[in-house]
């Protein structure tokens, strides 16, 4: 029997800008990336569903403070709350923090600048969906592009929550902290970009080790359930 | 009924616009030992009296006007 195809669908906010990316590298990593708009009440069978980068709402008031509240986080947060894989990225991870699936808060950067580069990051825990075709303690080189990305962890943080971390600290993240998971594991949120990252030609092809993570375990979740 | 919201970063959170607002005060010669930059929302709601206006926006403040983990909140009612 073929390998099944696990579908995983990537949500675009009114000012999403990497919806594109994100469903394009999932599609190179053999998922079946599917569309959401963000007005769905509900998800259409997904295995797994990924938040992506951009500036959902204009970021008015802050980062992620309104996409909190459209139809589809709604629908994300019953898929995170019955145990489904969520991924956020950078927008994604701002609108997770702010919906509290997430803990802690992302800020201003203390330079006040735009960071736009690579940057190394440290793999912390290889134990997860979204980790586990990375070895503890592998360095990956992700393109980071933000102005609000200083984490700010809640202070009961349990530090192995913490799912990668920052070699040069870009944006003054508390502890390096550019990635975190919830208790249970099944949600995550980074602030770098894998979808950028899943071909030798855009610099790096790190980020596909992550997206990949995902689509090996969204796949497990089709064949368990099979 | 008029409220007025003010969001300030909470005391011990780095906030880096307010440095830079007191380095720039302190370069046109200002004596500023701090500063710290927050928000001002202005609100006009329909409410029975000031205490049901001041409940109201209090809730406002709790889902969405401010974040709990970052930032301290005032409400004020001015008529």
């Amino acid at each position: 029997m073929a390998s099944p195809q696990p579908r995983i669908g990537v949500v675009t906010y009114p000012g999403s800008q990497d919806d594109r990316d994100a469903l394009w590298a999932l599609a190179a990593l053999d998922a079946e990336a599917v569309p959401v708009w963000h007005e769905e009440r509900e998800l259409p069978d997904l295995d797994a569903v990924v938040l992506p980068g951009g500036f959902s709402y204009g970021d008015h008031l802050r980062c992620g403070a309104i996409a909190r509240f459209s139809p589809a986080t709604a629908a994300v947060r019953e898929l995170a709350d019955a145990g489904g894989l969520v991924l956020g990225i950078c927008n994604g991870f701002q609108i997770l923090c702010e919906a509290g699936l997430l803990p802690g808060a992302l800020l201003r950067n203390e330079s006040l600048r735009f960071v736009c580069r690579d940057v190394p990051v440290t793999v912390e825990r290889n134990d997860l969906p979204f980790t586990s075709r990375c070895t503890t303690g592998r360095r990956l080189v992700l393109p980071v592009k933000h102005g609000d990305g200083r984490y700010l962890p809640p202070p009961d943080l349990d530090p192995a929550q913490v799912v990668l971390r920052y070699v040069d600290n870009p944006n003054g993240s508390v502890g390096g902290i550019a990635g975190v998971c919830n208790e249970a594991g099944n949600v995550m949120g980074l602030m770098p970009h894998p979808e950028h990252a899943v071909d030798p030609l855009l610099g790096s092809d790190d980020g596909a080790l992550l997206l990949a993570s995902l689509v090996d375990a969204a796949r497990g979740r089709v064949l368990a359930a099979i | 009924m008029k409220a007025t919201v003010l969001v300030r970063p909470k005391p011990g959170i780095l906030d880096p616009q307010g440095e830079a607002v007191g380095s720039a005060l302190g370069q046109l010669g200002f004596d500023v030992r701090d500063a710290r930059v927050g928000k001002v929302i202005d609100l006009e709601l329909e409410a029975a009296d000031e205490t049901a206006a001041k409940a109201e926006v209090q809730r406002m403040c709790e889902r969405l006007l401010a974040n709990p983990l970052i930032e301290s909140y005032e409400v004020e009612i001015v008529g």
